[in-house]
């Protein structure tokens, strides 16, 4: 199977998540090929192939300097018509979202973004993807033939398997023309310098969905002064403005890994999971059973947690007096 | 300014599932619906720019015949009419399927405007509104949190991993991925309830479904990656439980 990876890179970098989709690739495939685009890239491309690959593309357009869906999604078109990969893998990140669907459409297929795994049988173009927010799994099969097009999530292929090697550049030069861009992005920018930086805290207590009000917040505020904790939150209760963005946990927030992270009230969805889940000891206390926070957790409690979580800081007081 | 706003339903948040006989789907006999929590905010922000810019707010949804008190519930937070795709069978299409659907009907409305939730709480695929916006002709951009009408053009706040934001520019029409949390929801009115039972539900049959790409072949319980250890019995037990490990063998304490 010729497989091909779109690796994505920002700011003269290549994405941690493009070594992982290589990784994928390098498993998946028979015919392994890589792909970056942009408008100068060709050190980025010399970095890719010094990995084990067939060959790497470099789509390289002065209109590509900036990514744009319009833009990444007509190139990148061009070359599959060329190459004809089976599969072509893309790391599931929040540009990927942008205009992998686009893509994929253009060839009349629909993606199977944020895949977990492949498989289960080798020889067909399956995939375990995540369904109701990580509560199920399911595997979801493409059918017919190929390009098919799946993104994967990020941590989900692990990169110490990424095999070194010496791939062909191969530079590639789509055509494209100023009015097919309809979009016109301006640089990227940061709201405010953070407040608070939680990547620095060693313990961490968020608060999530269960909480249910605002006025509520201070018994979860509590534990986290009784363990000496940052407090933290899911992204619900930041949008709610329970407490600020600066709080948020997640994809869209910050990506911590303390030595505790003690989760109150968390479901586990995916975009909160990824943000927390190299923590390296994790406690959930929830009511249901089956959330998928448990899925991650060392520990854990079952139970109404303005019961457990009152308790829970009365013992630790305890212990550290 | 003419705003479609697609929206859908899906079982109510911490619905208990259960997989069903065929093991490729959920057992939806016993559930209850809401309307899925991004699409909400999509039309919350329509509804915000209608009042700024005024014009028309239309709800799409394609789905059963259940899905009808999601699109009452959505005229009257002030939708001014609907469209219903109905379909008993939503799972035989794929994310191209019914996005092919949302197009055929979406089209005939000449919108300026189409806006969507960035995914759905149950499939998650994440990608109706762009492969809407490929199959219509129009430009698109996702993950929105800030919408700014500038003639016959809109200025957008993407959001992007790690706290980043981008302004991007683009004419209309065009179609928009909503993020949860780009405005305060409202709740309808009694008043808003009462003018929904007259307000207009044009009723299509969905198209046959063409061969999925993309197919469910079975649902189930995830594994899981680490087992947790549980401890049970009243809080005051469990809490003390708990601390003692997090001293002595997780030793974070």
């Amino acid at each position: 199977m010729k497989v091909l990876a779109i690796l994505e890179h920002n700011a003269g970098r290549l994405h941690r998540m493009s070594w992982e989709c290589l990784a994928a690739v390098q498993q998946l495939a028979s015919e392994a090929e890589a792909a970056l685009v942009g408008s100068s890239i060709a050190e980025l491309a010399r970095e890719a192939a010094a990995k084990q690959a067939a060959r790497v593309w470099a789509v390289e357009h002065p209109l590509l300097e900036n990514y744009t869906a319009d833009g990444y999604t007509a190139a990148l078109e061009q070359l599959l018509r060329k190459t004809t990969p089976d599969l072509v893998l893309l790391p599931h990140t929040y540009q990927t979202r942008d205009f992998a669907p686009k893509l994929a459409t253009r060839f009349g297929r629909a993606l199977i973004s944020d895949a977990i795994a492949a498989g289960p049988e080798s020889g067909s173009v399956t995939f375990v993807r995540q369904f109701f927010q990580g509560k199920l799994s399911g595997d979801v099969r493409a059918a017919g033939p190929g390009p098919h097009f799946a993104s994967l999530q990020a941590g989900a292929w692990r990169t110490d398997a990424l095999a070194a090697g010496s791939a062909t550049i191969e530079r590639f030069a789509p055509q494209l023309d100023a009015a097919q861009i309809r979009q016109t992005p301006e640089a990227p920018f940061r709201e405010a310098e953070r407040a608070v930086d939680l990547t620095a805290a060693e313990l961490i207590v968020s608060v999530g969905r269960g909480i249910g009000e605002k006025d509520r917040i201070p018994v979860v505020e509590d534990l986290a002064k009784a363990l000496g904790a940052e407090l933290a939150a899911s992204r619900p209760i930041c949008d709610a403005g329970w407490l600020p963005m600066e709080r948020q946990v997640g994809s869209s927030g910050q990506t911590v890994s303390p030595k505790l992270y003690l989760a109150v009230g968390i479901s586990g969805a995916i975009q909160h999971l990824v943000g927390m889940k190299g923590s390296k000891t994790i406690v959930a206390i929830n009511k249901d059973a089956n959330a998928p926070i448990f899925e991650v957790a060392d520990y854990g409690i079952v139970g109404d947690l303005f019961e457990v979580v009152p308790a829970l800081a009365a013992e630790i007081r305890k212990v550290k007096s | 300014m003419k705003i479609l706003v697609a929206i859908k339903q899906v079982p109510v948040r911490d619905s208990p599932l259960r997989v069903n006989a065929a093991g490729n789907w959920i057992a939806e006999d016993d559930l209850s619906f809401e309307i899925n929590e991004p699409d909400a905010y999509a039309l919350e922000e329509a509804l915000q720019l209608k009042e700024k810019h005024s014009g028309e707010v239309i709800a799409i949804c394609a789905g059963p015949a259940r899905a009808q008190q999601t699109i009452r519930e959505a005229l009257a937070k002030g939708a001014d009419r609907a469209i219903h795709i109905e379909t008993g069978n939503l799972a035989a299409f794929d994310t191209l399927g019914i996005a092919k659907l949302l197009a055929a009907e979406a089209g005939s409305e000449s919108p300026d405007l189409i806006l969507t939730g960035l995914q759905s709480d149950d499939l998650g695929y994440g990608q109706t509104g762009v492969v809407l916006a490929e199959l219509m002709g129009l430009p698109h951009s996702t993950i929105i949190m800030q919408v700014e009408v500038k003639g016959s053009a809109i200025r957008v706040k993407r959001e992007l991993e790690d706290g980043w934001f981008q302004h991007i520019s683009m004419p209309l029409p065009a179609v928009l991925t909503i993020q949860s949390g780009i405005n305060k929801l409202r709740y309808a009115t009694l008043m808003g309830i009462k003018k929904a039972k007259t307000k207009e539900i044009r009723r299509v049959s969905a198209a046959a479904p063409a061969e999925p790409t993309v197919r469910i072949e079975k649902i189930y319980a995830p594994q899981k990656a680490k087992q947790a250890q549980i401890f049970s019995g009243d809080p005051k037990t469990a809490a003390a439980a708990l601390v003692e490990k997090l001293k002595f063998e997780a030793r974070v304490l």
